[in-house]
């Protein structure tokens, strides 16, 4: 009887603890969210470049699939397609950088990163949350309307089937936790490099080059082709774009993004422990 | 709070630097103002050389990173022999010039965009008491040597494409190119001040300058027959940067010109970038003018 009571207290606990996280990462979410939501000019702003953008790279591409049709298994409105959805999750995304990793990796040059892991959160999960927030604010406010620019102006190959459209916004999902988790990484390095800046710039070619923001991956040629649709940064554009026009089973996807996010997110649960245990952080 | 920020406004109006030069005419101005950007540049070159490894990373990363476009182009004519009837080394020249031009404006002139955070928290205030032209010190603001990156990968694109086309030199042609790239980097720079004016009424919006800047940019690398007809009216005619190279270069290679301008067309750069960059200047002095602080 006393066992029973025990069991059920530890599990009433442990409902309240997880009810607890949850509203605590639901509210850092929240908050990730309206901080960009705040800025409106600058939302505007990037609109209207990535639409500049979008318009640019769509006359570029359609001259390449004119030399071409049918290159890399897209046909010219396939590859329209792709542009724009580039552009709808270039900031999402964070491709080239630009989201939360910069603020941490000055708080870990200031020294202010001990405050924050002395608070009764996972510093891991706190930043997770706070740049989920931001990509789904992205993705609506400055995402969305690039898109329908594009597809209005020009020929594309949309799916009718809602199931694609629920697939496909499930792997943008997946996405963002996978372009978190190696921004997370780039942002710890700072433990041991102190200024970032070279670090995120490795990042932003890294991630312009592989994640297809240059060229959809399915046109490299050869054995560099092949490596560079198995990495983490193929899950960020090239998966959600395939799963969108059909090219490729959502289940295969989800496998390649769901075995990077939890390889990236463990690797940066080891780098955080010994950057904690490790590295003295700096004082002053 | 409002009267004392429209003071700050109204005495930029006569700009510091101007007030110091106003003793020895112009000239004297814009040399005090050419040495105090060259004192801040180096300031900030030795701040840079505190983190060496972080610098040697981001100039070799500033080759690699602009040398991406380029890869992105490459990996094109891995599958095709000419892009809208041009071959590979026809469109590194394209590249090359755009590079090259942009890469002195950027180098010069790339921390202008830092404006918009200065006029919204207010940092601008301490430029204006300071007695050396805003521009000037706005300008080398965090100068980054690390931005010569772009320029040295631009240079080696255009030697490569210069050394496997088959141009034959003329007087003229040899005489236009360094006309096209200080033209063509004056233009650039125009539009980094002309952006920087307009981040005093946008403030967050800085990044629509982008889409000028490294837009215009990319879009040069490209030959113009790829765009849309409007695309290259507006940039010839509202934002000329079509004479950073699309213009110049099509009288060096031999090719029809855009928009069938006339062939001395790709020797009018330098008025062009001159009228620009009265443009820009007088934007910056409006948008200096209409300057209120935030007086926080």
């Amino acid at each position: 009887m006393g066992g029973g009571s025990a069991r059920s207290s530890a599990r009433s606990s442990v409902r309240a603890s997880v009810r607890s996280s949850v509203r605590l990462y639901g509210a850092v979410a929240a908050g990730g969210f309206r901080r960009y939501a705040t800025y409106r000019a600058a939302t505007a702003a990037g609109v209207f470049t990535n639409t500049v953008f979008g318009l640019i790279l769509v006359y570029t591409y359609l001259a390449l699939w004119n030399e071409r049709p049918d290159l890399g298994g897209y046909g010219q409105a396939q590859a329209v397609t792709y542009v724009w959805l580039g552009q709808a999750l270039y900031a999402t995304l964070a491709i080239q950088g630009g989201g939360f990793e910069i603020e941490l990796m000055e708080r870990i040059r200031t020294g202010a990163v001990a405050i924050d892991l002395y608070r009764p959160a996972d510093l891991q999960g706190w930043w997770l949350a706070q740049d989920l927030g931001r990509s789904v604010f992205q993705l609506l406010g400055r995402g969305v309307i690039p898109f329908l620019f594009g597809v209005t102006l020009f020929p594309v190959a949309l799916p009718d089937d809602p199931l694609t459209w629920a697939a496909f916004l499930t792997t943008v999902l997946l996405a963002m936790v996978v372009s978190y988790a190696i921004r997370y990484l780039v942002a710890l390095s700072a433990f041991w490099l102190m200024d970032g800046t070279g670090a995120m710039q490795m990042l932003m070619i890294v991630g312009m080059l592989c994640s297809g923001m240059v060229l959809p991956l399915n046109v490299f040629p050869g054995a560099f082709g092949e490596v560079v649709r198995m990495l983490p940064w193929a899950a960020l554009l090239q998966g959600p774009a395939d799963v969108l026009m059909g090219e490729t089973s959502a289940l295969r996807v989800f496998a390649l993004q769901g075995a990077w996010a939890v390889t990236l997110l463990v690797a940066g649960r080891l780098l955080q422990s010994a950057a904690t245990r490790r590295v003295v952080v700096q004082g002053g | 709070m409002a009267e004392a920020g429209g003071r700050v406004g109204g005495r930029t109006g006569e700009g510091p630097g101007e007030g110091a030069g106003g003793r020895s005419g112009r000239r004297s101005g814009l040399a005090q103002g050419m040495r105090a950007y060259g004192l801040i540049a180096g300031m900030w070159i030795r701040s840079t050389m505190v983190y060496r490894t972080s610098f040697v990373l981001t100039t070799i990363g500033g080759v690699v990173v602009t040398g991406l476009d380029f890869v992105g182009i490459a990996l094109m004519f891995s599958h095709v022999d000419v892009l809208a009837g041009h071959a590979l080394a026809e469109v590194a020249f394209l590249y090359g010039l755009s590079i090259v031009s942009f890469g002195i404006a950027d180098l010069t002139l790339g921390s202008m965009d830092r404006l918009g955070r200065r006029v919204r928290d207010g940092t601008l205030d301490t430029l204006l008491v300071r007695p050396v032209p805003v521009l000037a010190q706005v300008a080398a603001d965090r100068f980054a040597l690390r931005r010569v990156g772009r320029l040295l990968q631009g240079l080696l694109v255009l030697g490569w494409a210069v050394a496997s086309l088959d141009i034959v030199w003329t007087a003229p042609k040899l005489l236009l190119m360094p006309v096209t790239v200080v033209s063509g980097a004056a233009i650039f720079c125009a539009v980094f001040v002309g952006g920087a004016a307009f981040q005093f009424v946008a403030q967050d919006a800085s990044e629509v300058q982008n889409a000028f800047t490294y837009g215009g940019q990319t879009m040069l690398q490209y030959p113009p027959v790829v765009f849309a007809q409007e695309l290259v009216r507006g940039m010839t005619f509202v934002l000329p940067l079509a004479f950073v190279n699309w213009v110049p270069a099509s009288y060096v290679l031999g090719r029809p010109y855009p928009l069938d301008l006339p062939q001395w067309a790709a020797f009018m750069a330098p008025p062009v970038a001159a009228v620009c960059c009265v443009l820009a200047g007088l934007a910056w002095r409006a948008g200096l003018r209409s300057y209120r602080s935030t007086g926080s």
